[in-house]
């Protein structure tokens, strides 16, 4: 018995020893590896996909591109390993992947007892309300008395009860276990609403056969901050992935694109674009990368704006608005702090 | 006057129409009674009913080339089969790399050189050709994993049929030692074994795969040190392949204790000791009556491998997903479940028809039909 102690005393120092030797050097072991390993979803319409050719696309994947093009110059310098809700946090945890884009929800307790580090966001989603235009509503407050298809034991059922509890309206739950299933029985017309986070019912709005027969009611009654994380423990690495983010974002603020940042990168007017694309002063050197790094990622990849117009933008059948997804300089929410 | 004959030499008469042939098979199997006579026709109209519909959505309103599913829906109203032509590549090999792909091509077709002095009696030179069964499994980790010459390519990269093939023969070709060890083991004399054999079939058989496949993917991850990547695939050939052990070896204790206890007691006095008189006299009968369940037992293993999506290993019903996401082909998800149930069902059949071929071959009149 005492032995067995011992031994298992052993095993967990030796962990917490090698864990603390890990620490710090995320960005280095990727260096040395040569990749970013980069966990994603398994397929969400837009924000994670296969293309034609077998590689991975999408508004999630782009940040994993954009970090390896900014430490490698190489968006393929990315390694996907492909995760579940179930596993994310394992996977992340464990260190089988460096980082995870895969729209996770940003909340206190996955940010702190989880012991993940949420870098950023890049999509405000919430819960939203989709209806046959044919139900003549037009507000999710008109909806006393209606059949609602919901995923049964997820944080939509219970913000769900709450808002028709606040607005003293009653409804019929259809508890339903997968997404799969809530939409066959929202299409044959088993509940008269669907709901889910509303950029999820706009992917699925998109498959509809006639999409313009649906609509998406304008009450959105949760906040879902999706964003990129990485573990606890190493805010270097942190630093990398989250500013690599709000490089994207300010170069569409200051118009920054893939296609002139070449030209920009020459030197403009304006200091807060050369800091950003290094021709003045040399930001990267403080996150441990050279002073290229932003050009990259935004010449490879380009910035928030451009990846959100080329995957779930008003241009693709998904048809995602910018709405609070704008820059706060055009209405929505979206503030990276300065490049200084 | 007819002919006359001489005795023996008449020749043979047709038989009188209607008891030959279509008419008289028609007759006996679809309008043999009055009710019979109600199902065919209810039958006929169902299908007339539906295989019209169903030929023109897949084959004659059916677009097999295109570029999108825009594409598709302007070109025809059938299914958009251009989708699966344009994936099928991912369907098959997963993410291993294109320049690559011979490779796995050719361990299939190997598996299959392979198979046959196995599964077949009467082919020649069986006595060799099992020797390059036997080397197989190392030629095929070889030339799916690389090295050694051969480019080295990562597990992550296995997917569509190609996982779905690499953990459901291998888990079928280990489990089935593996269980007829444990079926032995529980019938063991001796109480230990029969004590830790028991023990492992209760704790595997109560316990739902998904449970073990999440163990293999997540908790394993604590107990190793950081840094440590143990093989996820490894890890779920494993978990995989036990499972169906303990399914196995509840089939093979089945059979065993169906053989009459005078088959031993004969091989005893026969002076055969314990593993010369299981090899020789109880195992090929009790293994002969476990067929049925046994290949039961692999065609659930089989389909049980479309469980791995939920450790985000991409089977074809995971690349399905992924593909389905595409903004440029979302909302052809019959068109992709249709092409993987074809899929399962052409394997799944084969080996039921297999397992037919075997008992019949195998039937030595023990039973009465």
């Amino acid at each position: 018995m005492k032995t067995m102690t011992k031994l298992a005393l052993g095993a967990a120092a030796a962990t917490i020893l090698l864990g603390t030797a890990n620490a710090g050097e995320t960005l280095d072991a990727v260096r040395a590896k040569g990749h970013v390993q980069c966990g994603i979803s398994t397929g969400v319409a837009g924000f994670a996909f296969t293309d034609d050719k077998g590689d991975w696309q999408g508004f999630d994947p782009a940040v994993c591109k954009a970090v390896a093009a900014a430490i490698f110059g190489d968006t393929n310098a990315v390694k996907y390993t492909t995760t579940t809700g179930k596993t994310r946090f394992t996977a992340l945890s464990s260190g089988e992947v460096d980082m995870l884009a895969r729209n996770t929800t940003w909340t206190f307790s996955r940010d702190t007892d989880l012991k993940l580090d949420f870098v950023g966001v890049n999509y405000y989603d919430g819960q939203g309300f989709m209806v046959p235009t044919a139900l003549g509503v037009a507000s999710a407050t008109e909806l006393d008395g209606a059949s609602v298809c919901i995923q049964t034991g997820t944080t939509t059922e219970l913000n769900l009860a709450d808002f028709f509890r606040i607005n003293k309206i009653s409804y019929e739950a259809v508890p339903i276990e997968t997404n799969d299933e809530a939409q066959t029985n929202y299409k044959a017309g088993r509940c008269d609403v669907y709901t889910t986070d509303a950029s999820g019912l706009a992917a699925t709005r998109s498959t509809f056969e006639n999409p313009d027969e649906h609509m998406l009611l304008p009450e959105i009654i949760s906040k879902e901050p999706l964003g990129p994380l990485v573990r606890h423990g190493d805010s270097e690495w942190a630093d990398v992935v989250r500013w690599v983010l709000n490089a994207m974002i300010t170069a569409e603020e200051f118009g920054v694109t893939s296609e002139n940042v070449d030209k920009m990168a020459t030197g403009t007017e304006n200091p807060e674009i050369n800091r950003l694309l290094g021709s003045e002063g040399d930001l990267g050197a403080m996150i441990g990368l050279d002073k290229a790094w932003a050009w990259r990622a935004i010449k490879m990849v380009g910035n928030y704006g451009e990846v959100f117009e080329e995957f779930i933008g008003s241009e693709t059948p998904i048809g995602l608005e910018r709405g609070i997804n704008g820059l706060w300089t055009k209405g929505g929410i979206l503030y990276s702090p300065p490049f200084r | 006057m007819s002919e006359q004959y001489l005795p023996g030499e008449h020749p043979d008469l047709r038989p009188p129409v209607g008891q030959t042939g279509l008419l008289l098979w028609l007759r006996k199997n679809l309008f043999s009674s009055p009710f019979n006579i109600v199902l065919t026709i209810l039958t006929v109209y169902c299908l007339y009913l539906m295989l019209p519909p169903l030929f023109n959505w897949a084959f004659f309103d059916a677009v097999f080339i295109a570029e999108s599913r825009d594409a598709c829906r302007a070109a025809g109203d059938g299914a958009c089969w251009g989708f699966i032509e344009k994936r099928i590549g991912q369907f098959t090999f997963g993410f291993y790399p294109v320049e690559e792909r011979w490779r796995v091509v050719l361990a299939f077709v190997l598996l299959v050189v392979a198979l046959v002095p196995l599964l077949w009696d009467k082919c020649p030179n069986r006595r060799q050709a099992i020797w390059f069964s036997l080397l197989y499994p190392f030629i095929a980790y070889w030339l799916l994993l690389g090295g050694m010459g051969l480019e080295p390519v990562e597990t992550s990269r296995f997917g569509g049929f190609m996982l779905t093939m690499v953990i459901g023969v291998t888990g079928i070709v280990c489990s089935l030692p593996l269980g007829i060890l444990l079926a032995l083991g529980r019938q063991s004399e001796l109480h230990i074994i029969r004590w830790l054999c028991t023990s492992f079939i209760e704790f595997i058989r109560g316990v739902p795969l998904i449970t073990l496949l999440f163990v293999a993917s997540t908790m394993l991850n604590y107990f190793l040190p950081p840094g440590t990547t143990f093989d996820i695939l490894l890890r779920v050939l494993i978990m995989v392949t036990l499972f169906s052990a303990a399914y196995i070896a509840e089939v093979v204790r089945g059979g065993l204790q169906a053989i009459p206890k005078g088959q031993t007691e004969a091989a005893d006095a026969l002076g055969l000791k314990y593993w010369s008189s299981m090899r020789l006299v109880v195992l090929p009968q009790a293994l002969k009556i476990s067929i049925p369940g046994i290949v039961n037992t692999f065609i659930g293993l089989f389909k049980d491998t479309t469980l791995v999506i939920v450790i985000g290993m991409l089977d074809p019903l995971g690349i399905g997903r992924a593909s389905l996401s595409d903004i440029k082909w979302t909302g052809l998800s019959t068109e992709v479940y249709v092409f993987i149930a074809m899929f399962f069902f052409i394997c799944c059949f084969s080996m039921s028809r297999y397992s037919i071929y075997l008992e019949k071959k195998l039937h030595t009149g023990h039973r009465e039909d």
